[in-house]
């Protein structure tokens, strides 16, 4: 009994101490982006300039440069990581090829992003650059579109270690339901195992989203870092977190110290939201998951 | 800010505990110098038994821990204005230890020696000329074949000291720069990509063919990259060297040594260089520091400044000239304590 008790203390002071992280960790970021707050508002959000040496600053380009890089790599890696997490999950669950497989989709979540980075730079951005030159536009080889494409194979692992996981989960019962009513193997991965464990898809594809707009070094290397909004997948662009990375160690000004510790706090509100959104978004399918089976 | 006091906290707790043992300095900035620190100090410790830390974690970095007292010197590249010294709660001074040089860099076919003028690269820089064959580019530099190329400028993506000097060049060569563009460590570049250090400006230029960007002096000779001559304020193309960054320097100096130099009147002098200083309290008594301490510090920088300058030029750094170290020297003996002298 008294073992129980001092577990269950140990539990909820872990439990508070998380909170009141999340908690400071939230109001250092306000502190420190107060004065970028006070002179630009909400107007930071929308504005088009970053300017340090007039002191305009404003986000919209690194706001667009994130959230097209991610959504683009998110979709890039859907029909990977989906085939993947089915291929072990549903297909071949056990033996050589499976483990040989798990391990290495494991191990790419392991690889620093530096090395992401240099693959994107030395090997991608050349096969990049000649696709452009084909479809005569600037041979830049950095950008958008690459930048999308080394994220997609970074989070490939995220979403689909969650997903295979899940997918192992479906009760086997409903699976040999579903073979003895005469279903083919595509119907039942299609009608059966699929929806069965859409939310545990979804939450590893949060997951995954949550990976990609975080992500700096490797976008760094391979976005151009270009501070006007993109206009093109080919064309250069630069992502919130790049930027806090690039300038921060030679802010002398506290304005913009300041502004990009603000970007800071909006890269937390907006990660914040995504996971906030998604987990509603996993709730519904449950119910819906419910209903129908 | 409250990383760094964290920081400030731990460092004073490590130096607390090596109380006991000799006197260990502390210093942290500019990341252009460190090479040529991290020898200067080894040499220093094992010469004279006293330890220096120093962290590059850059100018910004630097500035604000002298500020906040948590270091015994700091180091930047660029010297801080008569507005930003304000902030101090004590008057500072600056020591310049060495002088670098911005070069630009170019991938053309062969890669050719060229030939740069100022309004040359600020037009390069402000997108006006687009093509490697313009007139203009051609013109001063008639040996060479130069092909229908599309420029692609690469500029540094991150804050640094050398996109301050390269900025800083351009602000006064060019007025149009200096209306649109100006200044900084950071700035909104009118055009091109930007690469995150000299390591992500010259992967750039080396891969696309007709790019042009900036790198660090030291760096290019490292690396073997092409760099170009740029004419200077006497009209001279000078290929950029620790000898012409050296001579540069070799102009009438302000006392306090807060100067740049950039388009210099030097006759041989290359136009794209710039000090990088050592920052300290002038009273180091302000600094929270012992007299030990402070004795220590004064030494350190009064061999950093003579002794130490021969090695300088094997890590392609230039040596400070001669009109730069009478000043320094000056300003090195103007340190005190408590109003004490340190140094005869």
């Amino acid at each position: 009994m008294k073992t129980d008790k001092i577990f269950k203390g140990i539990l909820w002071i872990s439990g508070l101490f998380l909170f009141f992280i999340f908690l400071l960790i939230f109001i250092s970021l306000f502190k420190g982006s107060f004065l970028s707050i006070k002179s630009f508002g909400l107007g930071f959000l929308f504005s088009k300039e970053w300017n340090p040496v007039t002191e305009k600053f404003g986000m919209l380009p690194f706001l667009a440069g994130t959230l097209i890089t991610s959504i683009i790599a998110l979709l890039i890696s859907l029909p990977f990581s989906l085939s993947i997490a089915l291929f072990l999950g549903e297909y071949f669950k056990t033996g050589f090829i499976s483990k040989f497989l798990s391990y290495t989709t494991d191990l790419l979540a392991g690889i620093p992003s530096v090395i992401y980075g240099f693959w994107g730079l030395y090997l991608l951005v050349p096969l990049i650059r000649k696709l452009e030159i084909k479809l005569h536009v600037t041979p830049y080889g950095v950008g958008i579109l690459t930048a999308s494409l080394v994220l997609a194979v970074m989070i490939i692992p995220y979403a689909s270690s969650i997903a295979r996981e899940i997918i192992k989960l479906v009760p086997g019962d409903l699976i040999e339901a579903g073979y003895s009513l005469g279903a083919t193997r595509y119907e039942v991965v299609k009608k059966i195992v699929i929806p069965y464990s859409a939310s545990g898809i979804f939450a590893g594809l949060l997951l995954s989203f949550g990976r990609a707009f975080g992500e700096i070094m490797a976008v760094t290397m391979v976005i151009g870092n270009f501070n006007f909004l993109p206009k093109s997948i080919f064309s250069p662009a630069n992502t919130m977190a790049s930027v806090i990375a690039n300038e921060f160690t030679e802010a002398v000004k506290d304005i913009h110290l300041s502004s990009l510790i603000h970007i800071g706090l909006w890269l937390f509100i907006i990660t914040f939201l995504i996971n906030f959104v998604g987990n509603i978004v996993i709730k519904k399918f449950k119910v819906n998951e419910r209903i129908t089976g | 800010m409250k990383k760094i006091f964290v920081m400030g906290f731990l460092i004073s707790l490590i130096s607390g505990s090596a109380l006991f043992a000799r006197v260990e300095l502390l210093g942290a900035g500019a990341t252009f110098p460190y090479p040529l620190y991290s020898k200067m100090f080894d040499v220093y410790h094992k010469a004279y038994g006293v330890k220096v830390n120093y962290q590059s974690i850059g100018s910004g970095g630097g500035i604000r821990q002298i500020r906040e007292r948590t270091v015994d010197f700091g180091a930047s590249d660029a010297f801080l204005s008569d507005e930003e010294m304000k902030k101090f709660p004590a008057p500072l001074v600056h020591i310049p230890i060495t002088a670098g040089a911005v070069v630009i860099t170019y991938n053309i076919p062969g890669n050719p020696e060229l030939k740069l003028t100022p309004e040359i690269i600020a037009d390069i820089f402000l997108g006006k000329i687009k093509k490697w064959n313009d007139e203009r580019i051609k013109k001063i530099n008639p040996e060479i074949n130069l092909p229908d190329l599309d420029i692609v400028v690469v500029h540094r993506s991150d804050g640094s000291g050398t996109t301050f000097i390269f900025t800083d060049y351009l602000s006064k060569v060019s007025k149009e720069w200096k209306q649109k563009v100006g200044k900084g460590k950071s700035i909104n570049w009118p055009t091109g990509l930007g690469g995150k250090g000299n390591e992500g400006v010259s992967a750039l230029v080396k891969q696309i063919p007709g790019a042009i960007g900036y790198v660090e002096l030291a760096y290019a000779i490292q690396n073997k990259m092409p760099y170009a001559l740029v004419k200077n304020k006497s009209g001279n193309f000078i290929k950029p060297s620790p000898e012409s960054v050296s001579l540069a320097a070799d102009i009438d100096l302000p006392d306090d040594m807060r100067v740049s130099l950039t388009n210099t009147g030097a006759k041989y002098g290359y136009p794209i260089s710039g000090f990088t200083w050592i920052i300290v309290y002038k009273d180091l008594s302000k600094a929270g520091i012992s007299y030990e301490k402070a004795k220590e510090l004064v030494k350190l920088l009064w061999w950093m400044t003579h002794e130490g300058q021969k090695y300088c030029k094997p890590l392609h750094y230039a040596p400070l000239s001669k009109k730069a170290l009478e000043k320094t020297e000056k300003i090195i003996k103007s340190i005190v304590y408590n109003g004490k002298k340190l140094l005869e």
